[in-house]
C-alpha cells in the first residue's frame, strides 16, 4: 500500500506536482496515466525518496521510504531502463544491488532467469538493446521479491512480444497479492492491464477510479448497422423512435439500443443487414477529452479527430513536441 | 513530530510479503556493494594499472639516472626520488576518485543505488572507505617496492625509520586522500569531465599561475602558491624541514593539511547529497 498525501513539487514558479493525494492498493494493477510532462515521473521519484517534495508526504506501508530497513524487499522500481552502469555486466549490476540489501546471491541468477537474460548475464549492459535494458531494469525491481512494484513506462521501446510478456508478468505479480503501480501515457495499454486508474494532468489529480467505472462512464456505446436498403432502414429506425447518426461508408450508428432489439426490428420489416454490431468509442478518446485542458505541450495545427466537429482544437495526445514551427501555425514562445 | 500511525498488515487475500528475511541494513552491506561496484568496472583496472606502471617506470628510471650520475645526494637519502612518480600517479588517482561517484550520475545508476540504500551518508561513507583502502593498499605496495629499489640503486645516506614511513605510508596516504578529495568534488559537481577538470586545476594551476606572477606586489601570493601547491606538498612530505622557504609545511604536516581539506569537501558532499534531488 502506498499513500500519497498532498504531495507537491515546485521548481521555482512552476508546479510540477500539485497536491496529489491517492492510494495505491495491493492485489491489483494501478495505472498511473497522464500526458507527457504531467508529473508522473516526478511523482514516482518522490515516492522513492529520490526527489524531495516541496510539501506533502508519501508513505509505504505507513512508513517513509527512508525508514524502510531494506527497501528492495518492500518496493522494487523500474525508473528508466538505462539506470545501470553500462560498463558493468548485468550480473554485477544486480549483484551490487543485492549486496546492499543482503539479498542472497542465488536470487540474482533467479531474476536473470525470470526476465530471460541468463545468456547475457556476463555481458556489459552497455551493449544491451532497449528491450534488454528494460528487462534488466525489471530484474532489478524484482530482486528483493518485494510487495510493491513500480514501473515507469515499462513498455517503452519493447517489441510486441516484450509488451505481451510484461503485461502477463504484471498480471501474475498482482495475482500474488502484490501492489503494482505502473505509469503510462497510453490509455489503450492501461485498458488491457490496469484494474484501477489514476489520471493526472499538469500535476493535478484528474481521476481516481476503477478501470471498469472509467470505461462505463467514459465510453459511449452504440450499435452499428449496415444495410443495402439504407434509406428504408433509417425510416424504420426513426419510426421506432431511435436517434440515427449517419457515420459514412453507408453505416448507421444508433445510440442507446441493443443489437437484439435492432435485429428483431429489421427482421420484422424484412430488411437485409450486412452488419449489426455493438461498438464502444475508444477509451483513448475519452482520455483525451479528460486531459485536453491539461496537456502541457500542444502540437499546433493538427486535429485530433481528423476533422470531427466535436473535436476540441489543438491538443494531440502524446505529442509533446510543440517546439518547431509548423505549417499553419505561428511559433509559440518556448 | 509525526503521530504514531498504526500500520495494519494488509488483509490476507492481498498483501505479499517478501520471503527474503528483512533486518536493518548497515554499513557492511553498503561496503560489500561498493566493493562489487569498484572491482567490476574497467576504469578501476585501467586507472590503477596505469598508476602502478607510471610509479614503477618513473621511480626506477629516476633511480637509474641518479645512480648513473654518481652519489650526489649529499646528506639526503634516496627516498625523496619517489616524488617524481607521485605526480603522474596523482592524475590517475584523481580520475578514479571522480569516476567512483560521477559515473553513477552519468549513467543514472545513482537513482538505482539510492533506492536500494536511501541513506546518502551510508552510500558516500561506503564509497569513501572502499576507495580509500583500495588506493591506499595499492600505492603502499608500489611505493614500498619503488623506495626499496631506489635505496638499493642510489648511493646516498641510509634513510631513517621516519623517512621510510613518510615515503611509503605517507605517500600512499597522500595519494589516497587526494583521490578522496576528488571523489568529494565528483559528488559535488556530479559530472565526470567537469570534476576531473576542477581537480587537475587544483593540482597544477597554483604552480602555473605562480610562475607568471612577476610583479613584486604579488610576490607574497606567489610564495604562498609555490609553497602550498599540491606538488610542493608532495615534495614537503618527503623532507623533515620545509623544503622551499623557512616556513611552510614539512613531513606529515603536508598530509594533515590535505586531510583537513578533504574532510571539508566530504562534509560539503554529505550535506549536498542529503538535500539535493537526484
Amino acid at each position: 500500500m502506498i499513500e500519497l498525501d498532498g504531495l507537491t513539487k515546485r521548481y521555482g514558479t512552476k508546479t510540477a506536482v500539485d497536491h496529489l493525494s491517492f492510494r495505491v492498493r495491493p492485489g491489483m494493477i494501478t495505472g498511473f496515466l497522464g500526458p507527457n510532462g504531467a508529473g508522473k515521473s516526478t511523482t514516482m521519484r518522490m515516492m522513492l525518496d529520490l526527489d524531495n517534495p516541496t510539501s506533502g508526504t508519501v508513505r509505504i506501508d505507513g512508513r517513509h521510504y527512508r525508514e524502510l530497513d531494506e527497501p528492495l524487499k518492500y518496493i522494487g522500481a523500474l525508473l528508466d531502463a538505462k539506470a545501470m552502469h553500462g560498463g558493468r555486466s548485468a550480473y554485477n549490476n544486480l549483484l551490487c544491488l543485492a549486496q546492499s540489501n543482503r539479498i542472497p546471491r542465488q536470487r540474482v541468477d533467479e531474476v536473470l532467469d525470470l526476465v530471460g537474460l541468463t545468456a547475457v548475464a556476463r555481458k556489459k549492459s552497455k551493449g544491451f538493446s532497449l528491450g534488454m535494458g528494460q528487462r534488466l531494469g525489471i530484474a532489478s525491481a524484482l530482486l528483493g521479491d518485494p510487495e510493491i512494484l513500480m514501473f515507469d513506462e515499462p513498455v517503452n521501446g519493447l517489441d510486441p512480444e516484450g509488451i505481451h510478456w510484461i503485461r502477463n508478468l504484471m498480471k501474475s505479480l498482482a495475482a500474488e497479492g502484490r501492489t503494482i503501480f505502473v505509469s503510462s501515457h497510453l490509455m489503450s495499454e492501461m485498458a488491457l492491464t490496469a484494474d484501477h486508474l489514476i489520471v493526472i494532468g499538469q500535476g493535478k489529480l484528474l481521476a481516481d477510479t476503477s478501470m471498469a467505472d472509467f470505461i462505463q462512464q467514459n465510453s459511449r456505446s452504440f450499435v452499428r448497422l449496415r444495410s443495402p436498403q439504407q434509406e428504408r432502414l433509417r425510416d424504420v429506425l426513426h419510426g421506432a423512435g431511435f436517434v440515427v447518426v449517419e457515420a459514412g461508408n453507408g453505416t448507421l450508428e444508433v445510440d442507446g439500443a441493443t443489437t437484439e432489439r435492432l435485429g428483431e426490428l429489421a427482421a420484422e420489416h424484412q430488411l437485409t443487414l450486412h452488419e449489426l454490431s455493438a461498438q464502444r468509442a475508444s477509451l483513448e478518446e475519452a482520455f483525451m477529452q479528460m486531459t485536453a485542458g491539461a496537456v502541457e505541450y500542444h502540437a499546433h495545427g493538427t486535429d485530433v479527430h481528423g476533422g470531427g466537429p466535436a473535436a476540441p482544437s489543438g491538443p494531440v495526445w502524446g505529442a509533446d513536441s510543440g517546439w518547431g514551427p509548423r505549417a499553419g501555425s505561428t511559433t509559440e514562445g518556448v | 513530530m509525526t503521530a504514531p500511525t498504526p500500520t495494519p498488515t494488509p488483509p490476507p487475500p492481498y498483501g505479499y510479503v517478501s520471503p527474503i528475511p528483512v533486518r536493518r541494513a548497515h554499513l557492511g552491506d553498503a561496503l560489500a556493494s561498493e566493493w562489487t561496484k569498484i572491482r567490476s568496472v574497467r576504469s578501476t583496472v585501467w586507472t590503477l594499472g596505469t598508476m602502478v606502471l607510471l610509479m614503477l617506470a618513473i621511480g626506477l628510471g629516476v633511480a637509474a639516472i641518479a645512480s648513473g650520475e654518481g652519489g650526489n645526494m649529499g646528506e639526503e637519502s634516496a627516498l625523496p626520488l619517489g616524488f617524481f612518480g607521485m605526480l603522474p600517479a596523482s592524475i590517475c588517482v584523481i580520475t578514479l576518485g571522480v569516476l567512483t561517484i560521477s559515473s553513477e550520475y552519468g549513467t543514472g545508476m545513482i537513482r538505482t543505488t539510492l533506492t536500494a540504500c536511501p541513506s546518502r551518508a551510508r552510500v558516500l561513507t561506503a564509497k569513501a572507505i572502499v576507495f580509500f583502502l583500495l588506493v591506499f593498499t595499492v600505492t603502499l605496495v608500489v611505493a614500498f617496492v619503488v623506495a626499496t629499489a631506489q635505496v638499493a640503486m642510489v648511493e646516498a645516506a641510509e634513510p631513517t625509520g621516519a623517512e621510510w614511513a613518510r615515503a611509503t605510508v605517507g605517500a600512499a596516504g597522500f595519494l589516497a586522500l587526494l583521490g578522496l578529495l576528488s571523489m568529494a568534488v565528483g559528488a559535488l559537481v556530479r559530472h565526470s569531465a567537469g570534476a576531473i577538470t576542477v581537480m587537475i586545476g587544483v593540482l597544477l594551476l597554483p604552480l602555473v599561475a605562480g610562475m607568471f606572477m612577476f610583479a613584486s606586489a604579488l610576490s607574497g601570493l606567489r610564495e604562498a602558491l609555490f609553497t602550498y601547491a599540491v606538488p610542493s606538498q608532495m615534495i614537503a612530505l618527503y623532507s623533515a624541514e620545509p623544503p622551499f622557504s623557512d616556513s611552510g609545511p614539512a613531513g606529515w604536516e603536508a598530509l594533515f593539511i590535505l586531510m583537513g581539506i578533504t574532510a571539508v569537501a566530504l562534509g560539503g558532499a554529505y550535506a549536498l547529497l542529503n538535500s539535493r534531488d537526484v
